[in-house]
């Protein structure tokens, strides 16, 4: 998992609430046998006029003009600016590996749904939670201002504003440690490689035949 | 101190380290992959630029979307086609041994890992899929798990696990004859729920369990899932090595000997305590066949259909009305008055060579009923399949009218083109009666192989021991 220091980067703003996990990503994509490569279809059914299949060429599709990702000005953005409940629906973790492979890191909103926000950690993106006045204000702002961007700080738990104010955030510990570690669940285990080795070479006297090549 | 039961044995020698949450880091001994839920664990792996820990752990196979008819023709569902595709080519660039389609190896996962010595008493074994609690017929610790889980095994050769509560089921005494293991199993299902034994690992235990043969264990074991437990086990004893013994991957020479003393000691001391003890009297149990869409809907072939209106609880009593609404069935009708429509004799749960033994032995000198429209034998694996071959089986079955198939989950699940068209009724011995599994709109009666073999001669369901 790619290491979270600080981000500087644009903002886009998804003026919803209750965004599902099939309208991040929707159902047809999950029979892929990819994580990767679903960021074209990010938001499918709303960033695009006709209908989306696995294995389609994005590139031709006809563009919904009205969609916010489709606006020149929030192309390469890294934050999403999201409303509440943000992510709520299936366990599957298409919709932060969709978020990823389009480019953003960072969500801020003033809610999330409980499992997607794991998922989000487990993949490298950072789920913050705002209050809904703060998360409006950014809205405001982002609207009126092209190339809106702000600055998030994971070590000191700070986001910057382009006019200086700063607001702290909360993130459990660990989840931080994680994602400032580019650590996930495997790179967490690898850390106890020692131990792992340690086992194998007391199992292998024990029970040598478990070691036996076939 | 009480002694220990199987499972605390197992846990704490596969223990790696305690983490500070309280969970274990557990060693697995042996993988088993499947193209269905591996295409992401190995591509995290390219993704991350890891490699496996111990390639040699696991063993793959192409089972669920496999064609069970002609294989020179290769797979017409293109997202089948691509997933077993991955399989392969997964396999060839991590070095990871694999029988493909057109191996004779090949088969379910759970049919050819037993039948390969792959799984072996003592250890613990994974797979991307639910049904791995049939290796615990082995004295293992065996439990499915998830693509992302897959993942973490394939690189650290570990899992991190919070241990279980224990549960003994005992099955006292001896069944009468013609009682099978999956009429065990559904009684056994019956009577503590398919929620009974969540957050428990089970160890099936008494004299009727003792008395079944492997195959039946892991039919027992295999369908630990349906009432909740992740896994299921049975201890070590005579018949587990003579099972093993002189498989390709079982241990050899000093090897087997030093095994086999290792293994004598897996089973519950005589003073272990398990959080829960069930107790079921073997003589009790009648062949089973399920009514309604959970496994634990399931009667005596002799009874009625139960009648929502005689229950109590208002939630049951929905569910049941639900229930026999999809199953298209009237309440009090007699179970021998269900007629199916097709017959699916396969899956990991019924699909090995004893299972088509006792389904032979009800088709021999029978003819299907000419209202089946379809009766289908699917062997677990293509060793299975040669096996009865060179036993005559497939010519018994031919006869009487059945379609012998080649290996793979097939109709278990329906992800090729073997499936039920909407409102077909099926006896079937897998191990899902759940909406829609068998084919969008299915309906699934699950029952022992003999039991289907006699409902495909009779046209409906039948108490085998009563056939002429
Ligand atoms: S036979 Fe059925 S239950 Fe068994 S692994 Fe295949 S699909 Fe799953």
């Amino acid at each position: 998992m790619e290491k979270f220091a600080t981000l500087n980067g644009i903002v886009a703003p998804l003026d919803r609430a209750n965004v599902d996990t099939d309208a991040i990503i929707p159902k047809q994509f999950l029979k892929s046998i990819k994580r990767t490569g679903f960021g074209p279809n990010l938001f499918d059914e709303w960033r695009y006029l006709d209908h989306g299949e696995p294995g389609r060429d994005n590139s031709g599709r006809p563009l919904n003009p009205d969609f916010v990702l489709n606006q020149p000005r929030y192309q390469d953005a890294q934050i999403l600016l999201a409303r509440d409940n943000f992510g709520c629906g299936s366990s599957r973790e298409h919709a932060p590996w969709a978020l990823l492979d389009y480019g953003f890191r960072v969500v801020i909103a003033p809610g999330f749904a409980d499992i997607f926000f794991n998922n989000c950690f487990k993949n490298g993106i950072l789920p913050i939670v705002l209050d809904a006045s703060i998360v409006d204000q950014f809205f405001k702002e982002v609207t009126k201002t092209e190339g809106y961007r702000l600055i998030v700080d994971l070590a000191a738990q700070e986001i910057k504003s382009p006019a200086g104010q700063v607001i702290p955030f909360e993130v459990e510990e660990f989840r931080k440690h994680r994602l400032l570690n580019g650590l996930d669940d495997i790179g967490l285990t690898l850390q106890h490689a020692d131990d792992i080795r340690a086992y194998e070479q007391r199992r292998k006297l024990d029970a040598p035949w478990l070691f036996d090549a076939p | 101190m009480a002694g220990q039961t199987l499972y605390d044995k197992l846990w704490d020698a596969h223990k790696v380290r305690e983490n500070e949450d309280g969970s274990t880091l557990l060693y697995i001994d042996r993988q088993l992959v499947h193209e269905v839920t591996s295409p992401q664990a190995f591509e995290g792996l390219r993704l991350a630029d890891r490699k496996p820990w111990r390639v040699d752990t696991n063993l793959a196979t192409p089972d669920h979307n496999v064609p069970t008819t002609d294989r020179q023709q290769g797979i017409s569902d293109p997202v089948s086609r691509l997933q077993v595709e991955t399989l392969d080519e997964n396999c060839a660039s991590f070095g990871i041994t694999e029988f493909k389609m057109d191996d004779v190896r090949q088969g379910i996962v759970h049919v050819i890992g037993p039948e390969q010595g792959a799984t072996l008493p003592g250890m613990t074994v994974v797979c991307g899929d639910s049904h791995t609690s049939t290796h615990g017929a082995f004295g293992a610790l065996a439990f499915g798990i998830g693509t992302s889980e897959v993942e973490h095994v394939l690189a650290t050769q570990c899992l991190v696990q919070q241990k279980s509560r224990s549960m003994l089921v005992s099955v006292d005494g001896q069944c009468a004859p013609g009682i099978s293991a999956k009429d065990i199993v559904l009684a056994v299902i019956s009577e503590i729920g398919t929620a009974g034994g969540t957050g428990y690992a089970i160890e099936f235990a008494g004299e009727a369990i003792r008395n079944l043969s492997m195959e039946g264990r892991m039919t027992v074991c295999n369908m630990t899932i349906e009432a909740g437990a992740r896994a299921g086990m049975v201890a070590v004893d005579d018949k587990t090595l003579d099972y093993v013994s002189g498989r390709p991957f079982a241990p050899q020479a000093d090897h087997w000997e030093q095994a086999v003393s290792a293994w004598h000691e897996l089973h519950s001391d005589a003073d272990a305590e398990f959080d829960r003890v069930v107790r079921i009297d073997a003589a009790s149990i009648q062949p089973q066949v399920t009514w309604g869409t959970s496994p634990e809907m399931t009667v005596a072939v002799g009874d009625r259909v139960p009648d929502p209106a005689a229950e109590s609880d208002p939630v049951k009593r929905e569910g049941m009305g639900a229930a026999l609404a999809y199953m298209g069935l009237e309440p009090r009708m007699a179970v021998t008055d269900i007629r199916p429509d097709k017959v699916f004799i396969g899956s990991c749960t019924n699909s090995r060579i004893e299972d088509l033994r006792a389904a032979a032995a009800v088709a021999q000198g029978r003819m299907v009923a000419g209202t089946i429209k379809l009766a289908m034998v699917v062997p677990g694996s293509g060793l299975v399949k040669q096996q009865a071959e060179a036993e005559g089986l497939d010519r018994i079955f031919v006869d009487a009218g059945f379609e012998w198939r080649e290996p793979g989950c097939s109709m278990c699940l329906a992800m090729n083109a073997d499936r039920l068209e909407p409102g077909e009724r099926c006896a079937s011995t897998s191990n899902r009666n759940f909406e829609g599994r068998q084919g969008q709109g299915g309906r699934t009666h699950l029952v022992s192989p003999a039991m289907a073999a006699a409902a495909a001669v009779a046209g409906h369901f039948v108490d085998v021991r009563d056939l002429d």
